[in-house]
């Protein structure tokens, strides 16, 4: 007995190793999003572009799309403005802008002088739809299936590697072909 | 020299209007001051918000961060509050969108039962391992009085050698 609980320490300290080691390289800052599995939340807010046009949630429905959420206060979407570019013309994706919490001027500027991967840019300057997605800074990307269900949340700068490991795979689960 | 004796008599009283004039401003940066009607609502709202952690500045609860989404969290609160939503409610609407993270007081579920059993098992743990060191002491305590007739001739033969002879070669 006594020499069997001389192997304790050694067993509690495996345990615990096994137990970090597996959080070791796990980003904290990513959460998963609530919203995966359910459908998208509703809203009507104008056409970034047209601010007699209102977008619904009825935008999702039909294919299997990305919505991404950007500002042109936010210097990742900066970074990341030249993927989506690639994305949206060489794969044909369509993308969902979400431009959130900004000025209308800006982001139709931005979007002139950059290049615009937006198949419809919906304007959100108060961020309730954002709010509504659980949206906590930009970018952030979403998978919405051809139902208008949410299949994932990427939060961070979308790349040609987060597009062949992540997004790309999940696009075409749903029913894409890319 | 009859400006110089003014100015340095009335000197406290100008330094005092020149800090109350400075600290004006401060007082401007106070933002988001909600109002309730009674102190008990004042209350529940504190204790709210003091219970929700900000997604983005993760280990701040919504009522310390500033940051922008903290914000948005607070003015939610705030505006389901003032229209009769209760906390269960309020809880709910904002972990359906920002997830389970945002509770600094977790449910207790089958994914947090071990989270919440800790404290328990670490004090019950802590009970057993001195309850044995206690009982296992106490029966060592028993077991050395009492000594064996041939341990305490040893014991009597070796106290004999000792005093009996004061030669340390032996």
């Amino acid at each position: 007995m006594k020499r069997v609980l001389l192997f304790l320490p050694l067993l509690v300290a495996l345990v615990l190793g096994v137990l970090l080691f597996s959080g070791i390289g796990k980003d904290p800052t990513k959460l998963d999003s609530a919203l995966v599995g359910k459908t998208m939340p509703e809203f009507a807010l104008e056409d970034l572009h047209r601010p007699e046009v209102q977008v619904s949630q009825q935008v999702f429905q039909g294919e299997p799309s990305l919505l991404n959420v950007w500002g042109t206060w936010c210097p990742s979407c900066r970074d990341e403005h030249a993927d989506l570019m690639w994305l949206a013309k060489n794969e044909g994706v369509p993308i969902v802008g979400l431009n959130y919490k900004d000025q209308r001027t800006e982001a139709k500027a931005w979007l002139e002088r950059l290049g615009d991967p937006y198949s419809t840019s919906v304007y959100d300057p108060k961020g309730s739809l954002g709010f509504d997605l659980g949206v906590y800074g930009a970018p952030e990307t979403f998978v919405i299936g051809a139902d208008g269900t949410v299949l994932h949340r990427h939060v961070g700068v979308v790349n040609k590697q987060v597009w062949e490991e992540t997004l790309r795979p999940l696009l075409n689960q749903a029913g894409g072909q890319y | 020299m009859a400006v110089f004796r003014l100015f340095s008599r009335c000197a406290p009283a100008c330094l005092a209007a020149l800090m109350i004039v400075l600290a004006l401003p401060t007082q401007a940066v106070v933002r988001d001051v909600y109002s309730f009607d009674t102190d008990e609502k004042q209350q529940r709202y504190q204790t709210m918000i003091a219970e929700l952690r900000c997604p983005k500045c993760q280990n701040q609860n919504i009522a310390d961060s500033n940051s922008p989404i903290s914000e948005d969290m607070r003015d939610e609160v705030y505006r389901m509050m003032t229209s009769g939503s209760s906390d269960v409610e309020i809880m709910d609407s904002l972990v359906g969108r920002f997830g389970e993270f945002i509770r600094y007081k977790p449910l207790v579920e089958k994914r947090t039962l071990l989270l919440w059993a800790t404290p328990a098992i670490s004090v019950l743990g802590g009970l057993l391992i001195v309850g044995g060191i206690v009982l296992r002491s106490r029966r060592n305590n028993q077991t050395d009085s009492e000594l064996s007739a041939e341990e305490r001739a040893r014991v009597e033969k070796i106290m004999d050698g000792h005093s009996g002879k004061s030669d340390p070669k032996a």
